[in-house]
């Protein structure tokens, strides 16, 4: 979804950590009478995912007057070589490499580097009023600066793929500095100092001692900006002038009126736009949910 | 807030260079680009914006000041007051759904069942999924393949595609606009109840509590703050949504679910320019005042979160 800034994340959190929880809660008995519960409510999930798949699967006939879940038989494999060429996959599927790859890599340094220069300077006012200038953002959604933007974005020839990865970066560096300076607040400054003694600049002192400290939260606004970047839909499509440079969820936009001739084909492309996030998130479930937990509690 | 301040250096040029360069050059380096770029991609266009929302500008050529007619125009446009009625009762109801939905299966599957964290991998699915390719796929779910099953069910209410049906096509957006937000309230939930020691259920249980009241008991009271985290995000993002609108219902049937930021967008096109402006200008007071309400009852509650 689009930059999803929040709110008012500044709400300390309680010690959620603090202690292990034991894995078995009460008893070492399984309920099983709520694991069925569970598990038949995860149809709502499993469902609409396997009916995406059987119906990229079949051809028109075998969609037929059906419900779309019969399973797909003999299997279509068609489909898929059909929406690569017709929706110019590799193309668009660039495009939303480029945009992520851009957006990661720019949301991490910059708001790591701002976050860090403002904490260590906290007893200034400049660096405390810079951090209250930018927090301005966090309640400024697209919507609302979206027209101007997109004149001044196209006046200064940045209506493409750069220019959606510089707003994905300014749009996010607000939340993406109150993550990081809380994370930088809890490092102690001795580990810096030492280095300074050791004859390290400024800049070195942030390359070898800090930025590696910063991992987990690197990882958290890294997995947060790779989600938002490649599932943007909106600003893409307001921002980027040429058609031939759209990302993937706009190309399934731009193509509807095509795909309703050819409704498998349809489903093998939403399917080929949905699978690096989702084979990306089975890989790394593990970093995703704790990085997840902590961006959302911080 | 502890954070040591660089050595200043004061010098013969004093209080000037205290205020200009209080610090290494280096942490000016760190900074400044970032407020520049901050200030002309994000905060330039916005001031500009509200500056044309008092004029007539319609987003080429010439224009002149008009005072408040486009926000007097704006407030008795029947058109933006059904999108602000849509947009707010839906966020409104996908965000009690999501919480409520949320809460219920991060207790689930907190709880001692099988195949535990593969039950949880199904659950966060949907929050790695593009909003607007759910939708496409939503919306052939239900126009299509729901008729069917409920005719052959005999279910009235879902035979038709209520999609398609104008005073029942929003309730389609809270539901898929709900299945994309749940996994990441169930996640925040779930950091919320692994923090709740089990000597406190222990306790609960010896003073004979049943499972109902230590979910009233213990775990709601505990969970709270987490709720109220989960409500403010999920209730801004529902506030601007667009791409679910877009994938499922395409604002229709007729107006019936174009949502506020659908409407900003069309300034675009009708020459609407600056009347989109002030409309613009109204969705962030109206989510300002949500926010401020939402942080005052935190700090309401002595900030305790």
């Amino acid at each position: 979804m689009a930059t999803e800034v929040s709110t008012a994340p500044v709400v300390a959190a309680p010690a959620v950590r603090a202690r292990r929880p034991r894995r078995v809660s009460e008893g070492g008995r399984v309920n099983w009478g709520l694991t069925i519960v569970v598990a038949i409510v995860s149809l709502i999930v499993i469902l609409p995912l396997y009916f995406a798949v059987a119906m990229a699967l079949k051809s028109p006939a075998q969609t037929g007057t059906g419900t779309g879940f019969n399973f797909p038989w003999p299997i279509q494999w068609g489909n898929f070589r059909a929406a690569w060429d017709l929706t110019d996959t590799p193309l668009a599927a660039s495009m939303s490499l480029l945009i992520t790859v851009i957006a990661v890599v720019g949301e991490i340094l910059v708001s790591a580097l701002a976050a860090w220069a403002i904490v260590r300077n906290w007893g200034h006012w400049q660096f405390r009023a810079t951090f209250g200038y930018l927090m301005i953002a966090l309640f400024i959604p697209f919507p609302v600066v979206a027209l101007p933007q997109v004149k001044l974005m196209a006046a200064i020839g940045l209506a493409n793929p750069f220019g959606v990865a510089i707003l994905h970066i300014m749009f996010n560096l607000a939340f993406n500095v109150l993550l990081f300076s809380a994370f930088i607040r809890g490092i102690p400054v001795e580990l810096e100092e030492s280095a300074r003694l050791d004859g390290c600049t400024t800049m070195q002192t942030f390359r070898r001692i800090v930025l590696p400290l910063l991992a987990p939260i690197s990882a958290t606004v890294g997995i947060f900006a790779f989600l938002q970047s490649w599932n943007d839909f909106q600003m893409p499509r307001l921002i980027t002038a040429n058609p031939k440079f759209q990302t993937l969820p706009v190309v399934q936009f731009l193509f509807q009126d095509q795909f309703t001739t050819n409704i498998n084909v349809a489903f093998a492309s939403y399917l080929m736009a949905l699978l690096p996030t989702l084979v990306a998130f089975l890989i790394a479930q593990r970093w995703v949910v704790s990085g997840i937990m902590r961006g959302s509690i911080k | 807030m502890t954070a040591t301040s660089a050595p200043s250096r004061g010098g013969p040029l004093g209080t000037l260079k205290k205020i200009f360069f209080p610090v290494a050059p280096t942490y000016l380096l760190m900074i400044i680009p970032a407020i520049l770029l901050f200030t002309f991609f994000i905060i330039y266009p916005a001031i500009q914006g509200m500056f044309y929302s008092f004029t007539n500008f319609v987003g080429y050529g010439t224009f002149h000041s008009i005072g408040f007619a486009n926000y007097k125009a704006a407030l008795s446009d029947p058109t933006l007051r059904d999108s602000y009625g849509f947009t707010v009762l839906f966020a409104v109801v996908a965000c009690i759904v999501t919480n409520v939905v949320a809460l219920a299966l991060a207790i689930a599957l907190n709880s001692k069942i099988k195949w535990r964290s593969g039950l949880r991998t199904v659950f966060f699915m949907p929050m790695v999924l593009s909003g607007l390719i759910v939708s496409y796929i939503f919306t052939f779910i239900i126009s299509t393949s729901v008729p069917i099953i409920s005719a052959a069910i005999h279910f009235a209410p879902l035979e038709s595609n209520i999609l398609a049906n104008q005073h029942l096509a929003w309730l389609g957006v809270a539901f898929v606009a709900s299945w994309v937000a749940i996994p990441g309230a169930i996640i925040i939930f779930l950091a919320g109840l692994t923090g709740i020691p089990t000597e406190v259920y222990e306790a609960a249980s010896i003073d004979g509590a049943n499972a109902w009241t230590k979910f009233r008991r213990v775990t709601f009271p505990l969970l709270f703050s987490f709720l109220i985290i989960n409500t403010i995000l999920s209730f801004k993002n529902f506030l601007n949504v667009y791409d679910i609108v877009v994938g499922l219902t395409g604002g229709g049937p007729g107006t019936a679910t174009t949502s506020v930021a659908q409407t900003i967008f069309s300034g675009f096109f009708n020459g609407d320019y600056a009347y989109q402006m002030a409309n613009a200008v109204i969705f962030f007071l109206i989510t300002l005042l949500f926010a401020v309400f939402q942080l005052s009852v935190i700090r309401r509650r002595g900030g305790g979160l």
